[in-house]
Formats: structure tokens, C-alpha cells, sequence
């Protein structure tokens, strides 16, 4: 098993008390609330993180990309991608992802990865994906054609790194006379690439076609969940053919370690819960424009009984798997069952979430990496991912 | 007599079609929400009129067609049912979304056009006059914002059955195909609005919260042959809020422009 520490940027100066106004951290949330000389001390304290990650011994580590809003201030992750590839040396350096859906040009986006690949010589993970349903209020894109955008961004994206140019493309949403890639990845014959999603089969018997074998990331889901989309790739894949390996599931889940489970649970909670109940929050239409979802689905959740709205709490996601909180011998164990249970080769932890300062976020990832890690390594734990 | 319910395949796409009257031929093209039933305005109207509704393609009953990708299509699709089924010369009357497609047919081609109303209808931008955003309300913030009276929004039924839902959210969808962006318009549709050359009729509630009024007389400065009728104490749907003012006048003008 691979070690990766995500980040999502949140602007954790936020006055907590908007929404006695506004009904959700995105979007409409005016941009008043956005203080820059707090934001830039929040930009460099989050780099640092990610660049202490290095020099902790992660495998990797993982930015990504929302619009407007207060829960993750990476509205270019290239940016942030660039910043951290002359100042790290050994990580795997992952933008999880773009969404493609949202380009006027996919070649601005395999120009970006490409340069970020040459830079860091191949330390680079590409991540594609639709966005969440908000990123489409933010940027005016059509949901009703997101899914055809993606697949059109995608076809032309791995053709750019892959095809000899100069090409000429012709496809419905974009068209090109040129498309010569300079520079070509420094990976051959392309950056590895993952697809992150928060579970959908029609995603996962994409990514796991013979003719990708994408490596496909599960994200925020309960434990139960996790466990039938990991075995749903492995289904599909042996339709198709051929054994999946752990290289190709991963599970991005926070994570907080401290001293002891009681220290852990009382250090994480108010942080935690800002992050699901205040950072996450958004009405059902601004989360699902119509068209993001298929009808089939759609009709699934307008007749759920919403949980969305209601207030969420450390003892509900922790119980669930949505987040993983204890002492280093609780996080251990459960990591292993989990992987033992379920087979993920790569698990990236969000170590800051919410408001969580900078003390308990750098006590989180120097326990998690002293204590965790190493532990988790020596048990052999994904030799086969590993190996490869 | 109840009305006729059909279904006519036009460039290969099934489409449901109410029909009902005597009279010249009225087509009138519906809003967002679909033309799930004959309503009372239908009833009036063709008491002088051969009244037709057809659904949208990618609407209620009728087929999402491949080729279907922006109301250009559909403003070529309507002038191509005209012809199969031998309707024109016809008054055109549409509304909201269905006033959009009426105004690009207008524009394109005349010819089997008797008149055109447009009912509150999409299409144009006016600088500096915001429309609600339909996309960010629940559905019971849209029931809310379509009626001036409360009391009338409070009375609109909800989806029966899973049946109708999915019609709603079909209907939400080709929406939004539609309309998501530019929002609810054509930037070039403006600059061709001249070329509307049979009497029009431009009617709006005075208290429409997803198309502000002021776009009646946007439109009506830019179509030669038009006037606007502004409807007290309504909404965004006229023709269901104040049913009996908005076929007083339509028939007026309608009988008035034959």
C-alpha cells in the first residue's frame, strides 16, 4: 500500500456564522467573506504541509480542484502543483483532478500535466473528473453534457500525450486543426491517471475497460460502500478479462491520529464537524444540477429521504468509516482490516480538514507518519502494489 | 368533446400531440414544465380556434432525439411539423421556453405564420435586469416564484407518482440542455428580431419573478409589428394564473390579426 496526504486548501478562517445568511459555502456565498491576508497565510501554511509530507516519507501527495467557495481554495490546482514541484523531491506529486467537463480548451489541461510530469521527471499523477455538481453553477458549464464533454476532453487529452502531432481533431464539442503537444510527458507513454469519484458504476466499468485500467478513488464514503465499489471494479475487470490489481483502487478518507482515541475524538471534533456541516454545506439543487446524475439515479435520490441539511457528527462518520480517528494503535488496526477486507493499494489522508490549525495538523501527520505508516509498511501491507 | 391525444413522428422523433377545435389553426408551444394535460386555457381557446399542443422533443411523452441539442433545433423542428402536417398558415403562440422557440421560428421563417404571442418568453437578455435562477430552486421554491398569488402556488399539485417525477425531471433536464448557458438565451436572436413580420403580441405578468417584466418591452421594441400587454397581479404563467384575462386578449388579438 501507497501513503498519499491530500489537501483541499479550506479557507479555515471562515466566519462560521454564515449560514445565519447563506444557505451554503459555495457559489453564493459572497466573496467578502474571503479575507486575502488570512488566505495567503492559509495558501503557505498548506503548501508547507504538503512539502513537510516529503520530508515525512508519504508516497505521494494529492491537490484538486473546486470554484467558488469556501471548502477547498484551489480553483487552479496547477498552480499549486507547480509551487510544489521544484520543492519536494521525492513524492509523487497527484492533481485529483481537473474537470474536464468544465473546459473551453482540454489541451490547456494536457499542456499543464505535461509540463508538471517533465519538471518533477515522472513524479507526476494525473486525475480526471466530472466535478462535483456545483463546479457547474460556478462556471456556467451545461451539466446536460457533462458526461459527453468528459469523454470527448478525455479521447482528445491522452490522444495529445500519446499521438504523434501534429492531429487534426474533430468532435462535437471541441475541434482543432493542430493539436502538437509540446512538451510531451516525460512519462511513457503517459502520466499514470486516476479517476476519482464518490461511487458510480457506470465510472467504474470506464475506468476499468482493458483499455485503460485506470486506477479508480474512491472518495467521502461510508466503509460498507468502499468495500461493494472496490468489488465491483474487481468484477468488472475479471469480465473483462483480466485480475485487478491494488494499484488500481484507492480510498481518499480523512484522518486524525493523536496521543489516545479520548485525545483524538475531543481534538478533532469541532474541526470535523465545521468541515461536514458548515464547509460542505450546499441545497440539493446546487449539488445536483440536472443532468449531473442520470434520471435513474436522480429519481433515487429526490425520493431518499434527504440527508442533507441535517446536522452530522464525529460519532455519526466515525461510525459509518467516513472518517477514521484514534489513537496510532486504533488507526492501525483499522487500516489494516480495512485493507485486509477490502484491497486498496493506494489510501491518500486528508490530515487538515476544516478548521484544524496548524499544531494539530502537523502533530496529526508527524503521528500518522511515525506511528501509522511504518507500522502499516513492515506488515507487508500491498506487497503486490508494491512490487510493481 | 374531449381533445384528441396523437402521436405524429417528425424528422424521426415521436412526438405527442393534444389537438382540439374548429377554427384556424393555434400552435401553441409550452414552457419548461411540459404540456402534461389539456388545461382550461386549451378549452377556451378552442372554442375558436383548432387548438394544437404539441410536447416538446426531450419533453413528457415525446422521444429525446439524437439530434437534439439546442433550441435552434427545435425552432427548425416546429417549422418542419408545420409543413408535414399541412397546419400553416398557423397563429403561433408560445410561452417562456416555448415563447424562445416561437421567436426563432419567426425569425427564420414566416411564411406559414398567421401571427405570434409570446408569453413571457425567454430568448433575449436585457443588460443589467436579472432573471431568478430556476436551477438553484427546489421545486417548492419554483412553485413559489411562478405565481403572483400564493395561494394558487400552494395549490399546484406534486409529482403523484414515480411516473411523474421522472417526467419532471426529464423536463428539468432538457431544460437545462436548453437553456443552462447562455441562460435562457441566444445572444444573436436580438439582432434578427426585425425579421418577425406577422402582427405580434407580446403579453407578461406585471409580478414575473423568473422573467422580470421589463423584458415585455425589451422585446417589444425589437419586433416592428408588436405590442405588449402587461396582465395585472400575475406571474410567470398567464395563461394558468389570470386563464380568463389571457384568452380575452389573445383571442382579441388573435381574431383582430386574422
Amino acid at each position: 500500500m501507497k501513503f498519499y496526504m491530500m489537501h483541499l486548501m479550506p479557507y479555515a478562517d471562515l466566519d462560521l456564522d454564515y449560514d445565519q445568511t447563506y444557505n451554503s459555502a459555495w457559489i453564493t456565498l459572497p466573496n467578502s467573506y474571503y479575507d486575502p491576508k488570512k488566505g495567503a497565510k492559509l495558501y503557505n501554511r498548506y503548501l508547507d504541509e504538503l512539502e513537510y509530507a516529503d520530508v515525512l516519507g508519504f508516497d505521494g501527495i494529492c491537490v484538486n480542484e473546486h470554484h467558488q467557495n469556501a471548502y477547498g481554495l484551489m480553483p487552479q490546482p496547477g498552480v499549486m502543483a507547480g509551487a510544489l514541484a521544484r520543492r519536494t523531491k521525492n513524492v509523487k506529486i497527484a492533481i485529483l483532478g481537473r474537470a474536464l467537463p468544465l473546459l473551453n480548451n482540454p489541451v490547456t489541461v494536457a499542456e499543464e500535466f505535461a509540463m508538471i510530469d517533465n519538471i518533477t521527471e515522472g513524479r507526476f499523477i494525473a486525475g480526471f473528473v466530472r466535478g462535483i455538481g456545483a463546479e457547474y453553477h460556478a462556471w456556467s458549464s451545461n451539466p446536460a453534457t457533462s458526461h459527453e464533454r468528459f469523454h470527448e476532453a478525455h479521447d482528445l487529452i491522452i490522444r495529445a500525450w500519446t499521438e504523434t502531432g501534429p492531429f487534426a481533431f474533430e468532435g462535437k464539442h471541441y475541434q482543432f486543426e493542430y493539436v502538437n503537444l509540446w512538451p510531451r510527458p516525460y512519462t511513457t507513454p503517459r502520466p499514470p491517471i486516476w479517476i476519482p469519484s464518490q461511487g458510480s458504476s457506470e465510472t467504474i466499468d470506464w475506468a476499468s475497460h482493458p483499455d485503460r485500467r485506470y486506477t479508480y478513488l474512491q472518495t467521502f464514503t461510508p466503509v460498507a460502500m468502499l468495500a461493494k465499489y472496490m468489488q465491483m471494479y474487481k468484477d468488472k475487470a475479471e469480465q473483462h478479462g483480466y485480475q485487478a490489481t491494488e494499484d488500481q483502487l484507492g480510498w481518499s478518507v480523512p484522518i486524525y491520529v493523536a496521543e489516545t482515541d479520548e485525545i483524538a475524538m475531543r481534538e478533532a471534533r469541532p474541526h470535523i464537524e465545521n468541515f461536514l456541516n458548515k464547509f460542505l454545506r450546499m441545497p440539493k439543487e446546487m449539488l445536483l444540477p440536472p443532468g449531473y446524475l442520470s434520471l435513474q439515479s436522480m429519481m433515487g435520490v429526490m425520493q431518499a429521504k434527504s440527508s442533507i441539511g441535517t446536522k452530522q457528527t464525529i460519532e455519526s462518520v466515525m461510525e459509518k468509516g467516513i472518517f477514521i480517528c484514534g489513537s496510532p494503535a486504533t488507526v492501525r488496526e483499522k487500516l489494516k482490516d480495512y485493507h485486509a477486507q477490502i484491497g486498496f493499494g493506494h489510501l491518500l489522508s486528508l490530515m487538515q480538514f476544516g478548521t484544524l490549525p496548524a499544531d494539530l495538523t502537523k502533530k496529526n501527520m508527524e503521528l500518522y507518519a511515525t506511528e501509522v505508516m511504518p507500522w502499516l509498511r513492515a506488515q507487508g501491507v500491498g506487497v503486490q502494489a508494491a512490487a510493481e | 368533446m374531449t381533445h384528441q391525444e396523437t402521436w405524429e413522428t417528425v424528422k424521426g422523433c415521436k412526438t405527442r400531440i393534444m389537438r382540439k377545435g374548429q377554427g384556424a389553426p393555434l400552435l401553441f408551444l409550452h414552457g419548461a414544465s411540459g404540456a402534461g394535460r389539456w388545461l382550461p386555457f386549451m378549452e377556451t381557446l378552442s372554442q375558436d380556434f383548432d387548438v394544437i399542443v404539441p410536447e416538446h422533443p426531450g419533453f413528457g411523452g415525446s422521444d429525446t432525439p439524437d439530434w437534439l441539442d439546442g433550441i435552434n433545433d427545435l425552432a427548425f423542428f416546429y417549422l418542419d411539423l408545420i409543413e408535414q402536417l399541412g397546419l400553416g398558415p398557423v397563429h403561433l403562440v408560445g410561452t417562456s421556453l416555448g415563447g424562445w422557440i416561437a421567436a426563432e421560428m419567426a425569425v427564420r421563417n414566416c411564411s406559414q405564420l398567421r401571427s405570434l404571442t409570446l408569453v413571457a418568453a425567454a430568448g433575449i437578455h436585457v443588460p443589467g435586469v436579472k432573471r431568478a435562477d430556476m436551477f438553484m430552486m427546489s421545486p417548492e421554491e419554483l412553485v413559489q416564484n411562478l405565481f403572483h398569488d400564493p395561494a394558487m402556488a400552494a395549490a399546484m399539485p406534486a409529482p403523484a407518482n414515480q411516473d411523474e417525477l421522472m417526467v419532471v425531471l426529464k423536463n428539468r433536464l432538457m431544460t437545462a440542455k436548453l437553456g443552462w448557458s447562455p441562460r435562457f438565451h441566444n445572444p444573436d436572436l436580438k439582432k434578427w428580431l426585425h425579421r418577425v413580420q406577422v402582427p405580434t403580441l407580446i403579453l407578461w405578468g406585471d409580478d414575473d419573478k423568473l422573467m422580470p417584466p421589463a423584458y415585455g418591452p425589451a422585446y417589444q421594441a425589437l419586433i416592428p409589428n408588436s405590442r405588449l400587454e402587461i396582465i395585472p397581479a400575475c406571474g410567470h404563467l398567464p395563461h394558468v394564473e389570470k386563464a380568463e384575462e389571457f384568452t380575452r386578449t389573445t383571442v382579441a388579438f388573435l381574431q383582430g390579426a386574422a
